[in-house]
């Protein structure tokens, strides 16, 4: 199919666009490419860009699966100034620690991983949904579709929930996820991260994204995270270490505040109010 | 309200790993299937090459059968009479999804009753926001600023079908010809 589109030269062999037929020097020599063109564009006035490239063609899978058309822009209306309300109803307590779903202690470094849902305004988004999921600390995920040879711990899914409280905050406890193999390219690594999927006060906000950790060395060859433009822009997407949040023989900790768009609803006053 | 504006965090890809975290028991079941009114809401989500996406994700938000927005907490315990607007469907291994819903009423006075969508997935780096209209009220639809301000073959990708069920036919295309119309709102 990428040869009748013309995206691949004919004489080279394509399987599809997860196939590891390209090696890590070329995926990254791409990023490269395309980073220094959007350098170039902000010499020249370009806006500065805040979120993820859909057209990416580094990350292989994005080639079929992005729009071509620019998005129409709209004011939004009616149900789009408001979103699905969740509650305690929803979801329990324990379901934001994701050491205890088993019988037994998974195995890996446990975390705490704690912050703060603003939006665009600063105000913190309240009593609302959040919801992660991760690899264990091996680097497998639960899932048919995970064939990677790293060793399933029976007691950790790496899924947890929780809702946020009155003043926006979240907080999970965890094991902190390994990296692990994918299939873009030949010697692909993701750098290990968690999903992170979160509501706002209007569904225009609505949201996921994935948490990094620091000082993670496959930043710069990983093509989902660098489908993010501008170095200000990654910095956002990776966790701080707070030793503030760590606990005595128990845990480390990293926070990670989140931002999500602006709300485009008309704020009453006791809505507003710190 | 401030005015000092925040920067939002960059939305990164869903992933094909989200089996056991997204999806709910009767995660798409806003009603129930006996229920009355209830009606099926479904389509196929495809790529650039017209190939069926196997590890797509939505969600669709709305208003009651009488237009009004729900404020009800309860979608993930779905305890079969709280109606609260809110859906999630992982598409099957040919690209199908199925809501069981009730027809979104107009939100306001002659407005044309639609459907917010969003959707996710693997090989799509940010989430993607569209609607689904309702194809039952000419009048409301040809008056609707959104589809007026769109040319005739962009502004079907935005229309369901009504089957003769009573459901809801609409299909999504990521990329190429009849590709679906996608929106950006102001401040995102």
């Amino acid at each position: 199919m990428e040869t009748e589109n013309g995206l691949f030269p004919q004489d080279q062999p394509v399987e599809g666009p997860d196939s590891a037929q390209s090696s890590q020097d070329e995926i990254t020599a791409e990023i490269q490419d395309v980073h220094a063109a959007y350098r170039k564009g902000l010499d020249d006035g370009d806006a500065e860009e805040t979120q993820p490239r859909l057209d990416f063609r580094p990350y292989r899978s994005s080639i079929l699966r992005h729009p071509t058309k620019d998005p129409h822009h709209t004011d939004p209306e009616t149900i789009e100034l408001w979103s699905p309300a969740f509650g305690h109803q929803d979801v329990h307590a324990l379901e934001s620690d994701l050491t205890i779903q088993h019988n037994g202690e998974p195995l890996g470094e446990r975390i705490v991983v704690a912050g703060r849902i603003l939006d665009g305004d600063g105000r913190p988004v309240r009593n609302q949904l959040v919801e992660i999921w991760q690899a264990n600390s091996a680097g497998r995920y639960i899932h048919k579709r995970d064939q990677h040879p790293a060793p399933i711990d029976p007691n950790f899914t790496g899924v947890g929930r929780c809702i946020t409280d009155d003043d926006g905050n979240y907080r999970f406890t965890t094991i902190k996820p390994g990296p692990y193999p994918w299939k873009n390219h030949y010697n692909a690594w993701r750098p290990a991260h968690i999903h992170f999927s979160l509501f706002g006060t209007d569904f225009t906000q609505r949201m996921i994204t994935q948490m990094y950790f620091p000082g993670d060395p496959l930043f710069s060859l990983d093509p989902i995270y660098q489908s993010i433009t501008d170095q200000k822009a990654r910095d956002r997407l990776v966790a701080t270490y707070d030793h503030n949040l760590t606990q005595h023989e128990w845990s480390t900790g990293y926070n990670w505040d989140i931002v999500l768009t602006g709300s485009n609803r008309t704020w009453m006053e006791d809505e507003d109010a710190e | 309200m401030s005015e000092q504006k925040l920067t939002a965090t960059p939305g990164q890809t869903v992933g094909p790993f989200y089996g056991y975290a997204l999806p709910f028991p009767k995660d798409n079941e806003l009603v129930h299937p006996g229920a009355k009114g209830a009606i099926r809401v479904q389509g196929t989500v495809r790529d650039g090459a017209g190939d069926v996406i196997p590890d797509a994700l939505l969600e669709i938000w709305q208003a009651d059968e009488d237009g009004s927005i729900p404020q009800q907490t309860g979608s993930l315990v779905r305890d079969g009479y709280t109606f609260t607007g809110w859906g999630r469907a992982a598409v099957d291994n040919v690209g199908n999804y199925t809501f069981t819903t009730v027809n979104p009423g107009p939100t306001g006075e002659g407005s044309a009753p639609f459907i917010s969508v969003v959707i996710f997935a693997r090989g799509l780096l940010n989430k993607l926001h569209t609607r689904m209209y309702l194809p039952d009220d000419a009048g409301a639809l040809a008056k609707d600023p959104l589809l007026s301000s769109l040319p005739e073959d962009r502004r079907r990708t935005l229309i369901a079908a009504r089957e003769a069920d009573g459901g809801l036919r609409w299909d999504i295309k990521l990329q190429g010809e009849d590709e679906t119309v996608f929106l950006a709102y102001p401040g995102a």
